[in-house]
């Protein structure tokens, strides 16, 4: 066994982020690490790599129990990380970047030539042969990550982390990616691969952990672990509490009010088609990394689509920014309210009305007693819990403030609303009333697009599902065919 | 145009923007040869040297802080307040006028380096309040006015005094730019300097001892602005406690003139001592040409134009570099 990390748990401000999580690997073995967004695999890493201290647990490494302090004691002890980010430093060349802080010296001088040299060398054995002079700023993404692959091969690290390596490759550069682990497993380095697409997962790992809510929930041989499984364990959680609100009637097949066909757009949105209908919820479903929330800013004009097309109401439409698409009734809510959503300081009165303030002017100034209108029409509407309309918005709960959001939107006017992780960070109760008033405005004529990694959330509110994975549309289930192993199914899809 | 730069190694934009800084000092100091008789007598070049070391050593130091993508605005206080330590102690010895006025400086780069690192103080405001405190302490040690040096212990040698026919102060800065670049090219630190502006996070997680890199390029630039202190008091034979009053701006302009970018993480040594000689002798070349008598340009004046030829530079620099990407 070269690592073995187990009982290791970790709390930040009191939340659990790691509950009693174990992590082991073998010598010149590669271990899938999946989970679910905030399922504590970046926790778990960083308290292996030192950046994080632990609050309990063991870890032995090479059969010596550790407890590394900084990243620095990580590296010197063979640890090698290699971040999502691909951590060098951009504007130094390639050669200085895999020596940093171990440079080669004679007479306490950096020794140059002899730092070119093995730079070269050690690249030669991955087939790159690239100028090391040059900042590594001047290459691609799968470029940077040999050379960040080349680093932790010349520090001798007998353990690789490899955060999501493939998120901004190209299928040729994953190859070559893939190339590069065999040569490391072949030299009895073990790689800890980070990943989401499943396939890649197959091909390339021995092992597979799967951890979700800060728990190891399985860890099996790659060979004996099912997609479907994978996928169960990854998820899973009381699926069966929410079938119960279902709509269980026929839907009737009403008509299309945005079409999307064949849209992509880089390597992340591939070739997605979908339809939203007049009066429905229409879901978009798909793992973490599949491309939704991409697909929503290629809809809504926040990325520009390269290729397919977008009709609205059937006349084909290109929204350059997202202002084309809010003049065409489109309204987006985002994923993170707290980024790109809220203004924490500012009243409900204020957030609710942000949008729309252009059209309540009046010689310039904002017209209070529209405003007044309209800000009480939807705290009634939505059924808002606030003490006035005058409170900051930041003391209101989760659910509310996703309302105040939704209100937002709804007096523009909308035809096309789509909302990413409706009830993301909501309790339970508050999740069930968001997904009746988005039942509610679909019956009056809404269109809602919703994006959702729960599996319940869907079952619950979707008339339709559409199922992304790798940035593809791979199946589309109306109301009748929709059931939780159809959907997870579909998400375990592998495209051809 | 390829194989005309080959020579140069360019690998980056920021090598291009540094080799323009050389190509224009070198035009400069042409086109000051060409049209002034005595432009390039010994005694305009000595004086040149001998004033104008100062601000180099300043600007060495400014260069390895803004490398790592800091920004110390203490120096000019600090040099005031040194040259009135200096000035106190030159009585005693001339060494201690020397170190006293260093380890004044060397006290306030240690002071950046823990707010910096420690407190984790951004370095504008961090620099900025030790830049107040180091310009009042110069005031209060010297009681609001200019301190004398003592001439008896040999101390103005090290502003006025030549050694093989160069000013002492040129021997000096000369030695610190060296050394400068001995440090950021050929040392390990050097590199690690860099990676740091380059992106801190980063070179963390790549192992490097960040907080300690950065506390010491603190103290360096400190130090040279002691430095650089000692000297104003031994030239001008007086401890100067409002002296330094811009001095830090100066020292800016020079770096960025030299192809360091505010940004951090690129930089050069060689450039840098380019870049405040360049900015030094348009006040040279302005000089000569009021003595030439077709006009008359207040000192006022001469700012102005030095502040439109800086923006000239860095608005070229900008051009150059996006071009450079383009290719």
């Amino acid at each position: 066994m070269l690592l073995s990390m187990q009982g290791i748990s970790k709390a930040f401000a009191g939340v659990a982020a790691l509950k009693s999580a174990a992590l082991d690997v073998e010598p010149a073995e590669i271990m899938a690490l999946v989970g679910q967004n905030g399922a504590g695999k970046s926790t778990l890493i960083k308290i292996l790599t030192g950046v994080y201290r632990r609050d309990a647990g063991d870890i032995t490494f090479d059969g010596k129990p550790v407890d590394f302090t900084m990243p620095a004691e990580a590296q010197s002890a063979g640890i090698a990380t290699i971040y999502q980010e691909i951590n060098l430093a951009p504007q130094r060349s390639v050669a200085e970047n895999i020596y940093l802080s171990r440079e080669p010296k004679r007479f306490g001088m950096i020794d140059h030539a002899a730092m070119r040299r093995g730079a070269a060398a050690v690249l030669k054995t991955f087939n790159l042969a690239i100028d090391v002079d040059r900042p590594v700023a001047h290459f691609d993404a799968a470029t940077r990550q040999m050379v960040a692959i080349a680093r932790a091969v010349t520090q001798n690290a007998r353990l690789v982390i490899m955060d999501e390596p493939t998120s901004s490759l190209d299928e040729r550069e994953v190859a070559v990616l893939f190339e590069t682990i065999r040569t490391l497993k072949r030299s009895g380095v073990a790689v800890i691969f980070i990943g989401h697409r499943l396939d890649e997962l197959y091909a390339i790992c021995d092992r597979v952990t799967i951890m979700r809510d800060g728990q190891t929930v399985a860890k099996s041989p790659m060979a004996d672990m099912p997609k479907m499984a994978l996928v169960r364990h990854m998820l899973g959680k009381e699926l069966a509490a929410f079938q119960a609100m279902a709509p269980d009637q026929d839907v009737p097949e009403r008509p299309v009010r945005l079409a999307v066909q064949n849209a992509g757009a880089g390597v992340r949105v591939r070739d997605v088609s979908l339809d939203v209908r007049e009066g429905e919820i229409s879901g978009l479903a798909g793992l973490l990394g599949s491309g939704r929330t991409e697909t929503a800013r290629l809809i809504f004009g926040a990325d520009r689509m390269q290729r397919g097309t977008l009709r609205m109401d059937g006349r084909e439409r290109t929204y350059r920014e997202p202002a084309d698409a809010i003049a065409d009734g489109i309204g987006l809510v985002s994923e993170d309210r707290k980024i790109d959503g809220i203004v924490p300081d500012m009243s409900i009165r204020e957030n609710m009305t942000l949008a729309l303030l252009p059209k309540l002017k009046k010689a310039g100034i904002v017209d209070r007693t529209k405003q007044d209108a309209i800000v009480t029409k939807y705290i009634r509407a939505l059924g808002v819990k606030c003490a006035s309309p005058d409170q900051p918005i930041k003391e209101l709960s989760g659910g509310n403030q996703q309302k105040v959001l939704l209100a937002r939107w709804l007096a523009t006017d909308p035809r096309v609303l789509i909302i990413d992780e409706p009830t993301r960070g909501i309790d339970i109760g508050a999740k069930s009333e968001i997904l009746k008033l988005l039942r509610s405005l679909a019956d009056e004529g809404l269109s809602v697009l919703m994006i959702s990694s729960e599996l319940e959330e869907l079952l619950a509110a979707a008339d339709r599902v559409t199922v992304l994975s790798d940035g593809t549309s791979v199946a589309t289930l109306p109301r009748k065919e929709l059931s939780e192993a159809a959907l997870l199914s579909a998400m375990a899809h592998q495209v051809e | 145009m390829q194989t005309l730069l080959r020579p140069f190694a360019i690998k980056s934009s920021g090598d291009l923007a540094r080799i323009g800084v050389i190509l224009a000092l070198a035009g400069l100091i042409l086109f000051g040869a060409l049209r002034y008789d005595n432009f390039l007598s010994p005694f305009n070049i000595l004086s040149f040297l001998r004033y104008n070391s100062m601000f180099a050593l300043i600007a060495l130091g400014m260069a390895f802080v803004i490398i790592t993508g800091g920004i110390d605005l203490s120096v000019g206080g600090t040099a005031a307040m040194a040259s009135v330590v200096a000035a106190l102690l030159s009585p005693y010895h001339w060494a201690a006028g020397l170190l006293g006025g260093m380890a004044a400086g060397f006290a306030v780069g240690a002071l950046n380096g823990f707010i910096i690192t420690k407190m984790r103080i951004q370095p504008f405001i961090g620099t900025l309040a030790t830049m107040l405190a180091a310009y009042g302490t110069g005031l209060l040690l010297a009681n609001n006015q200019s301190v004398s040096v003592s001439y008896d212990t040999g101390f103005t040698v090290i502003g006025q005094d030549d050694f093989l026919g160069f000013p002492i102060p040129a021997w000096i800065g000369l030695a610190a730019y060296v050394l400068g670049w001995l440090v950021l090219e050929k040392l390990p630190v050097g590199r690690h300097i860099l990676a740091i502006g380059d992106g801190e996070a980063t070179a963390g997680l790549m192992g490097l001892k960040v907080e300690r890199t950065l506390a010491a390029v603190y103290l360096a630039s400190g130090t040279l602005a002691g430095l650089a202190g000692v000297i104003l008091a031994s030239q001008f034979g007086a401890g100067q406690p409002t002296e330094g009053v811009g001095w830090e701006l100066f020292a800016i302009a020079s770096v960025v003139v030299g192809g360091t970018l505010l940004t951090g993480g690129s930089g050069s040594v060689g450039a840098t001592l380019a870049g405040a000689l360049l900015l030094a002798m348009v006040f040279n070349i302005l000089n000569f040409e009021n003595g030439l008598g077709w006009i008359s340009l207040s000192a006022y004046w001469q700012s102005v134009i030095r502040g439109a030829f800086l923006l000239v530079v860095v608005v070229l620099q900008a051009k150059l570099m996006a071009r450079h990407r383009a290719i």
